[in-house]
C-alpha cells in the first residue's frame, strides 16, 4: 500500500438519489444544459481539442481516445458526419450504462448535442438494447423535452446549429455492441460486423464518416467543457485521465455503482463495498467484463487503469468487477460464458462460429467429470485459433476465459479431471446459500 | 393473408412515422419488427408481408433480419414474458436454481407459455443489472434481487392477473403487445414511473457523501 487512499469522485452520478433526476427541470436545477450553451458558443475545432486535451478515453471498452476520434472525421467528405452513441450495454458484468440512462438520460443528450456541434453532425442517433423497456422511456421522454426546450432540432438555441436525435430500440444481440455490428443494425441488417479499413470515421452509417461512442464517454463530455480539461485530467493515472463508473457484482458486500478516478484498485473498492460476503474469500474476479481475462487475489493491487490493468495480462474493458468467492466452481463460470459467446456469435466468421461452437463442449465434457488430461491442451489450442483470426472482437473476447482461467486454474481442471465431476456445490454459491 | 384494412390502415400510419426518422427507409426494419409484433404478439406472417411492402423489400430480407434477434418471436408468446439471466454471474448467485425452479412450478421450459397464454418463461442473457443479482424480467421491465420463492409468486400472481410491480420501472405492467408498441418508439407516457435508481445504483453516491468525497 503506498500514499493515500483513493476516494470516490460522483459526476455523472452526483444526481441520482433525486427522485426527479431523470426529469429535464431536475437537469437544469443541478446545472445542466449550460456546458452546451458554452460549446456552442465555442469553435467546433476547440471543442475537439477540449476533449483531446481532457484525456478522455472511450468508456465502452477498448479505450480509444475520444477526442482523437472525433479528430479523425474528414470534414469535407460530401457524406453527411453522424454521430452514433453505442447504449447496446450487454457486455456480461457490465452494467453502467443502465442506471445511468435510467436515472439521468439528460446528460447524455446534452453530451450529443456537444459531441454532434464538434464532429458537425447534424443527425444523431442512441442505438439502445431492447431489452430495457423503462430505460428506453426515459431517453424517448428526455430526447421529447429536449426538443421542446430548443435544445434539439433547428437552430439550437439560436445558434445556427441543427440537430436531429433519434432514438433506436435494438431487438436482443450480443453483437451489435460491436461497432460495425450496431451500424449493419441500424441501417436495418442482420447485425454483423463490417471488415475494417474502412473504419467508421471514414465510411460508417450509410457510408458517411460516423463517430460511434460509448453512453458513458459521450455523458462525460459536458463536464469537460463546464469545468476545464485539465480538471477533467487532474483525476486518474497519467495515461489513464478521469473518472470511470466501477461496478462491483456478485459475492460482495454491498454490490453497486462506484464512480471514483481511474486507477483505484479492486482493494480500494472492496473496502468501500464491505469486502467479500461474510465468512468467504475472494476466488477470481473480471476487471472489465467477461471477456477481459480474469483475475485472482494477487491482483487486488492493480491500478485499474488502462495501462496497468494491460501490463497484469487483461484488460480494464468496461470496470465491470464480477467478484466470485471461494464457493464458486471457476470451470462452471468459465463453461457458461463461453456458452454466451457461442450463441451470440454472429456466425460471420469459422474461427468464432466453430470455435465458440466446440470449446462450449469440451468444456462441458470436462465439467461434467467426462474430460480427459488432453482436453485442457485442445481447449487452450481452439482458443489460440479463435484470438486474432476472428472477424471481430467478440471472438477475442470469447477467449479470454479460457486463456485465463487456464493459467491461474489449471488445478482445478485437473481435479474436475481426475474427480471424475464437478467437486462444488452450486447451492452454495447462492445468495441464500452462503451463510456460514 | 395481409392484416384487415383497418389493422392495415392504422399501422401504415405508424410504418410512416417510423420510416420519417430516418435518413433511409431500411433503417426502420428494426422498429417496425417490434410494431408488427406489438400487433400479433409475435412476427407473424402478416407481420413480415407488412414490413416488406412498407420498405420494398421481399420477405426473405426480412424474415433474414427477424430471425437473428432473439426479441422477434417466432410464434405466440404469454402476455408476460418472464425471462430469467442465466448468464455467469446471474446464475452463479442463484440464477440456475431459480430457473430450474421455476419451469417446474410453471410447468414449461424456455421459449415456451402456458397453456392459458398468461406466461411464457426464457432464459436471458445479462441485461445489465448484475449488481441486482438475480435479475428477472418481465416483459422488460427489472425484477432485482430475486429468489426461487419470489420468482414462483411473481408467476403465479401474473397467472391469476394479480399485478406485480417491476423494482425499478412503471407503476403498471405493461403487456407485452404494449411492451413492443414503446420499443417500436411509440412512447406510453409512463417514463415519470416509478424510481429514478435503485439502491444499488447509489451505494458509492450514498458513501461518498457520507465521507465529504467529491471531485475536484
Amino acid at each position: 500500500m503506498e500514499g493515500t487512499m483513493t476516494t470516490l469522485t460522483p459526476v455523472l452520478t452526483r444526481n441520482w438519489d433525486q427522485p426527479d433526476s431523470f426529469t429535464r427541470a431536475a437537469y437544469e436545477r443541478n446545472g445542466g444544459y449550460q456546458a452546451v450553451r458554452t460549446a456552442l458558443g465555442m469553435n467546433p475545432d476547440d471543442v475537439i481539442t477540449a476533449v483531446k486535451d481532457s484525456g478522455l478515453r472511450g468508456r465502452g471498452g477498448a479505450g480509444f481516445p475520444t477526442g482523437m476520434k472525433w479528430g479523425f472525421i474528414p470534414q469535407n467528405s460530401g457524406r453527411p458526419n453522424y454521430l452514433v452513441v453505442n447504449a447496446d450495454e450487454s457486455e456480461p458484468g457490465t452494467c453502467k450504462d443502465i442506471p445511468l440512462m435510467m436515472a439521468d438520460p439528460h446528460v447524455l443528450v446534452e453530451g450529443i448535442i456537444i459531441s454532434s456541434f464538434a464532429i458537425r453532425a447534424h443527425h444523431a442517433f442512441i442505438y439502445i438494447r431492447g431489452e430495457v423497456l423503462h430505460v428506453i422511456r426515459r431517453v424517448q421522454q428526455a430526447v421529447t423535452d429536449a426538443y421542446a426546450a430548443g435544445y434539439l432540432g433547428k437552430n439550437i438555441l439560436g445558434s445556427g446549429f441543427d440537430l436531429e436525435l433519434t432514438v433506436h430500440s435494438g431487438a436482443g444481440a450480443y453483437i451489435c455492441g460491436e461497432e460495425t455490428a450496431l451500424l449493419d443494425s441500424l441501417e436495418g441488417y442482420r447485425g454483423q460486423p463490417r471488415l475494417k479499413p474502412p473504419f467508421p470515421a471514414v465510411a460508417g452509417l450509410y457510408g458517411g464518416p460516423t463517430v460511434i461512442n460509448n453512453v458513458e464517454s459521450i455523458s462525460s463530455v459536458p463536464s469537460i467543457i463546464s469545468n476545464g480539461a485539465e480538471w477533467f485530467a487532474s483525476m486518474g493515472t497519467e495515461k489513464s485521465q478521469g473518472y470511470g463508473i466501477f461496478s462491483l457484482s456478485g459475492h460482495v458486500t454491498k454490490p453497486g455503482q462506484y464512480e471514483a478516478p481511474l486507477g483505484i484498485t479492486l482493494r480500494e473498492l472492496l473496502e468501500m463495498a464491505g469486502g467479500i460476503r461474510a465468512g468467504h474469500e475472494l476466488k477470481f474476479w473480471t476487471p472489465g467484463g467477461s471477456s477481459t481475462p480474469i483475475f485472482t487475489p494477487e491482483h487486488l493491487d492493480v491500478p485499474l487503469d488502462f495501462e496497468s490493468v494491460g501490463a497484469a495480462g487483461s484488460m480494464l474493458g468496461t470496470r465491470a468487477l464480477q467478484i466470485f468467492d471461494e464457493t464458486t466452481c471457476v470451470l462452471r463460470a468459465v463453461l457458461r460464458w463461453t456458452e454466451f459467446y457461442a450463441h451470440e456469435s454472429c456466425g460471420k466468421c469459422t474461427p468464432c462460429r466453430e470455435g465458440t461452437y466446440w470449446l462450449k463442449q469440451m468444456l462441458a465434457r470436462v465439467e461434467n467429470g467426462q474430460g480427459m488430461e488432453d482436453d485442457i491442451g485442445t481447449l487452450n489450442d481452439i482458443a489460440d485459433n479463435i484470438l486474432g483470426r476472428s472477424f471481430c472482437a467478440l471472438g477475442d473476447g470469447a477467449t479470454s476465459p479460457i486463456h485465463s482461467s487456464i493459467k491461474y486454474f489449471r488445478d482445478e481442471y485437473l481435479q474436475h479431471i481426475e474427480h471424475g465431476g464437478c467437486p462444488y456445490d452450486p447451492a452454495k454459491s447462492t445468495l441464500w446459500g452462503g451463510v456460514k | 393473408m395481409s392484416f384487415d384494412s383497418d389493422i392495415q390502415g392504422r399501422l401504415e400510419t405508424d410504418a410512416k412515422d417510423i420510416i420519417g426518422r430516418y435518413p433511409k427507409p431500411r433503417s426502420a426494419l428494426l422498429p417496425l419488427l417490434h410494431l408488427v409484433q406489438s400487433e400479433d404478439g409475435y412476427v407473424s406472417k402478416d407481420g413480415i408481408e407488412f414490413c416488406a411492402q412498407q420498405l420494398g423489400i421481399t420477405e426473405a430480407e426480412v424474415t433474414g433480419v427477424a430471425t437473428f434477434y432473439t426479441q422477434y418471436k417466432r410464434k405466440p408468446v404469454g402476455e408476460y414474458h418472464v425471462g430469467v439471466c442465466i448468464n455467469t454471474l446471474c446464475a452463479v448467485l442463484g440464477g440456475d436454481q431459480i430457473w430450474a425452479e421455476l419451469t417446474e412450478h410453471a410447468g414449461v421450459g424456455h421459449d415456451e407459455a402456458t397453456e392459458d397464454g398468461r406466461i411464457s418463461l426464457e432464459r436471458i442473457e445479462c441485461n445489465a443489472a448484475c449488481d441486482f443479482a438475480p435479475v428477472m424480467m418481465v416483459n422488460w421491465e427489472f425484477y432485482d434481487n430475486m429468489t426461487p420463492e419470489k420468482a414462483k409468486q411473481l408467476v403465479d400472481d401474473l397467472r391469476a392477473g394479480r399485478e406485480v410491480l417491476p423494482t425499478r420501472g412503471a407503476e403498471s405492467l405493461s403487456t407485452w403487445t404494449e411492451a413492443s408498441r414503446v420499443l417500436a418508439g411509440f412512447p406510453d407516457g409512463k417514463a415519470n414511473e416509478g424510481v429514478q435508481a435503485g439502491p444499488e445504483s447509489l451505494v458509492g453516491l450514498e458513501l461518498a457523501k457520507e465521507n465529504g468525497w467529491k471531485a475536484p
